[in-house]
């Protein structure tokens, strides 16, 4: 291997993965990195929805609460086997994205950006209502543990090593899924989507199949959060943590995997290093997601790394863009 | 259902409705300036009701407290278009959904801070003593909210079609190009429906405030409703607008009565779905 | 040039009365037939009807407004006809969306050239492969073995492309840093990597410079040449007269004229309907 090769990206997230894993001890901290891969592997699959293929989606978190609901009743009321229960969801979660995604995706922008919203707050108010089966306000509790190969993934260190490695081969799937043949579609009809049907693109096709494979993101990280708690409670699946979602995407940068990285680790650990950030939050949101639109409309990572680009070819070859 | 309680759904579903109807406006003025959906209309309404809340309680005067609510909300509008939308440089729909939900949750963020999370109440316009109609009571309140919008509807739509500046708003959704070309700002226009949707939202959270209280959070949902209602009226005209937020209040009263009040909001989104998904040019054809 | 000239040069011999048979009698890839369009009050397209010859380049010209562009978004699926058929390859595509019409082998540039521009030049050109490669999306993200083969003939095939049209030093950049000649080359290499049997060009040469002009021309002529059918909406009558081999007029929605160059030149009505426009021939 040469050196260039170790300043891959891949190679430089796994190393970081090992480390923390032989390293850290302190259960906080890893609680925190563990939320924190969650919360990337939710903004991974909306990001390839947003950034990638330009459909928005306000409702994201309804996604996250019926993985989690699932994997959560089904293992706590009616003692299924975690891991089935976490296919389920995500058989739920894609079945539910489908029915939903054929009509919604057939709306533009504002229409698409309503009917989501909408979604997600009827869902919302499903997990708040049907008490017998949600628990409703106050919660869902006794979801058990997982375990693999005997080992109860009871001790945030055990979640991590399942976490991790998890995101780790969903980000790279991202990662091929965004250069391959679809990817480059996926993008091509977020920039022109006349010009990518005039190619041959079904683009109806390929926004539901993105909206369904987001979901699918969606629901595997409710999942994991469930077991990660053990607890669930309807307030963390509303409206607001939705917007929280579009706001990682935003900061990290459209059409960006290590952007979303980027993006859920700061809106992760910031509310939980900074304690008056927690009053503020909504305000930091609100005021992050306005400022980096108006001035870089593809996000932060994304935007500057642009502005580099531009530059680099505007110097080099004297052309006006 | 028996007789006298479907009357007391009706008159809290024409209650409601006439407020989903005044923001319902807010959208569709909008709308027809820019052809941008604000999605922190429902915000103003909050403000409107919680800034017409704090001026009442260091001035105990109605008229006071709803012009002042007014003026300030419709500033706030200004501002929002001024500092928020007008320096966007690539205005496609995408960004500016981001940038108006990013306003709708900066607001809420300080609304939160300004009045907290408790919920305020503002009196009623004229008293509580109910008046009894066939079995239902109807507050006085009702009265005022009912009454007083379709006063705004009548004085909106003489301004529209009397006045120079109406005229010249209405050229300005039809023909931007033409609308320049004989002299009308299209910045001046913007910025107008902007001022006038803040207005009408604000206008609606104070009215409604004496029934439902004013509370930091009440924006997302009454926002989302009264897009409904301007969906429902095919965000074409004021008028498709009102009556979509009508049959939306009354839908939403009657499913109240039939299922559980639990799911009373989960209603009015399972209507906008449906509206989105079955019929996206709105139940009345929007004409002119 | 002129007619005989063009045909010999098709051939490749001296005009012969076979050659001439071959050449006015070529079964026709595409057919109009009775085409009608109005929106709202406005005949944009009536009762439209011609034929394109495989292997020929079909130009369709008129003033500003008289339905040119409409009628490319009939062919492609963009838009449906109230009445009449679009015949292509002994199909009816008419009431087909976009992207059927472009995996039966049709492709376009826009008028207003639309390029995706946050991605590559390259990139660009490699979404033209859609339609004749298959990676789905899980396949994608795995990264199946058989999709890397795929992966590297689409880059070939788009570098190919890319030469074709002279922007082969530029594939790595963003396809929005191009000047706007280039773009529209660049659009060409697109719709060319599709393979198209039939390629519909929505004026081509607005924007581009004389020398850029005239490369176009030799591009479009070098295609014909390929066995590709083109149809070509222009304004610049210099490069329409030069490449055409027939000429379809279109006034207010209305045909009032087909013919080789020479005779719609000859036209009255056409005379008439471009009165104070120069030919430029």
């Amino acid at each position: 291997m040469n050196p260039r090769q170790f300043l891959n990206p891949w190679v430089l997230f796994g190393a970081a993965v090992l480390l923390t894993a032989a390293a850290l001890h302190n259960d906080y901290y890893l609680t925190l990195i563990n939320f924190i891969g969650i919360h990337t592997l939710l903004v991974v699959g909306l990001n390839l929805l947003m950034g990638y293929a330009g459909q928005i989606s306000l409702g994201h978190a309804a996604f996250f609460g019926l993985g989690a609901y699932t994997s959560g009743i089904l293992t706590a009321t009616y003692g299924v086997d975690p891991w089935l229960a976490m296919l389920a969801g995500m058989l739920v979660c894609g079945l539910t994205a489908f029915l939903i995604g054929v009509p919604a995706l057939k709306l533009r922008g504002y229409y698409l950006a309503m009917a989501t919203l909408g979604f997600g707050i009827i869902l919302y108010i499903v997990f708040n209502e049907a008490e017998s089966w949600t628990g409703g306000p106050s919660g869902l509790t006794g979801i058990p543990d997982l375990s693999l190969f005997g080992f109860k993934l009871d001790t945030p260190k055990r979640l991590f090593l399942l976490i991790w490695p998890v995101l780790g081969g969903i980000m790279a799937l991202s990662a091929n899924l965004v250069d391959s043949r679809t990817g480059r579609a996926l993008r091509a009809l977020h920039e022109g989507e006349a010009a990518a049907q005039s190619l041959g693109v079904n683009t109806s096709r390929l926004k539901l199949m993105i909206f369904v494979w987001s979901a699918l993101y969606a629901s595997l990280a409710g999942s994991l959060y469930a077991h990660t708690l053990n607890f669930i409670a309807a307030a963390s699946f509303g409206f607001m943590f939705s917007i929280k979602l579009v706001t990682m995407v935003v900061l990290g940068g459209m059409a960006s995997i290590w952007g979303s990285f980027l993006g859920a680790a700061v809106l992760t650990v910031l509310p939980e290093m900074l304690t008056m950030f927690h009053d503020y939050e909504v305000i930091i949101f609100g005021v992050i997601l306005m400022v980096v639109m108006i001035f870089l409309p593809r996000g932060l990572v994304r935007g500057i790394m642009d502005l580099w680009e531009f530059r680099r070819y505007k110097k080099e070859g004297g052309i006006i863009g | 259902m028996e007789l006298a309680s479907l009357l007391q759904y009706l008159i809290s579903g024409l209650t409601n409705g006439a407020i989903y109807a005044l923001i319902a406006l807010g959208f569709v003025i909008i709308y027809h300036a820019t052809t941008i959906i604000n999605f922190a209309q429902g915000e103003m309404v909050m403000l409107g009701a919680l800034c017409a809340i704090s001026i009442y309680h260091h001035y105990p005067s109605l008229p006071v407290a709803f012009v002042g609510g007014v003026v300030l909300v419709t500033i706030v509008g200004i501002l929002f278009e001024r500092l928020a939308l007008r320096p966007v440089r690539d205005p496609n729909p995408l960004t500016l959904i981001i940038i108006t939900v990013g306003g709708a949750v900066f607001l809420k963020g300080v609304a939160m801070i300004l009045w907290g999370k408790e919920a305020y109440s503002l009196p009623s316009f004229s008293g509580d003593t109910p008046f009894h109609l066939g079995g239902a009571t109807l507050l006085p309140q009702n009265l005022w909210v009912m009454g007083l919008t379709a006063l705004v509807l009548l004085a909106l739509e003489s301004f529209f079609r009397l006045t120079l500046t109406g005229k010249a708003m209405r050229a300005c959704a039809y023909n931007p190009r033409a609308a320049r070309l004989v002299g009308i700002s299209q910045s001046r226009m913007v910025l107008l429906s902007f001022a006038l949707a803040a207005a009408l939202g604000a206008g609606a959270g104070i009215l409604i405030a004496p029934l439902t209280l004013g509370v930091y959070d009440m924006g997302t949902m009454v926002g989302l409703k009264g897009f409904c209602a301007a969906i429902l009226g095919g965000l074409g005209s004021s008028f498709g607008g009102v009556l979509g937020g009508l049959i939306l209040g009354v839908a939403e009263s009657l499913a109240t009565g039939l299922i559980s009040s639990g799911y009373r909001d989960a209603v009015a989104f399972f209507i906008l779905l449906l509206v989105l998904f079955i019929r996206p040019q709105g139940l009345i054809r929007g004409g002119s | 040039m002129a007619f005989h000239a063009k045909a010999e040069k098709y051939l490749g011999e001296p005009l012969c009365l076979g050659a001439l048979v071959v050449i006015l009698f070529t079964m026709p890839i595409l057919e109009l037939q009775d085409i009608s369009l109005a929106f709202g009050g406005l005949q944009a397209l009536d009762k439209v009807s011609f034929a394109v010859g495989a292997g020929t380049v079909q130009a369709v010209i008129g003033p500003n407004g008289a339905g040119k562009t409409t009628l490319f978004n009939l062919i492609t699926g963009f838009l449906s006809p109230q009445a009449g058929k679009v015949v292509f390859q002994d199909q009816e595509i008419q009431g087909r969306p976009p992207h059927q019409v472009a995996q039966m082998g049709i492709a376009r540039t826009f008028q207003l050239v639309q390029l995706f521009d946050h991605m590559t030049v390259l990139e660009n050109v490699m979404v033209g492969r859609h339609r004749l490669s298959r990676a789905g999306l899980l396949a994608g993200a795995l990264r199946l073995p058989w999709t890397r083969g795929e992966e590297k003939s689409i880059k070939e095939r788009a570098l190919e492309e890319l030469a074709f049209v002279g922007l082969g030093d530029r594939a790595q950049q963003p396809a929005a840093t191009l000047p706007l000649g280039l773009k529209r080359l660049l659009e060409i290499a697109r719709a060319l990597a599709a393979e198209p049997t039939l390629l519909l060009l929505d004026e081509p040469a607005s924007g581009l410079d004389a020398v850029e002009t005239e490369r176009l021309q030799e591009m479009i002529l070098a295609l014909r040449d390929r066995g590709l059918t083109i149809l070509l909406v222009e304004h610049d009558m210099g490069l329409t007269m030069e490449v055409a081999d027939q000429i379809a007029v279109l006034n207010y929605g209305q045909l009032i004229a087909t013919g080789t160059p020479r005779e719609v030149q000859r036209n009255e009505e056409v005379i008439a309907a471009y009165l104070g426009t120069d030919w430029q021939t």
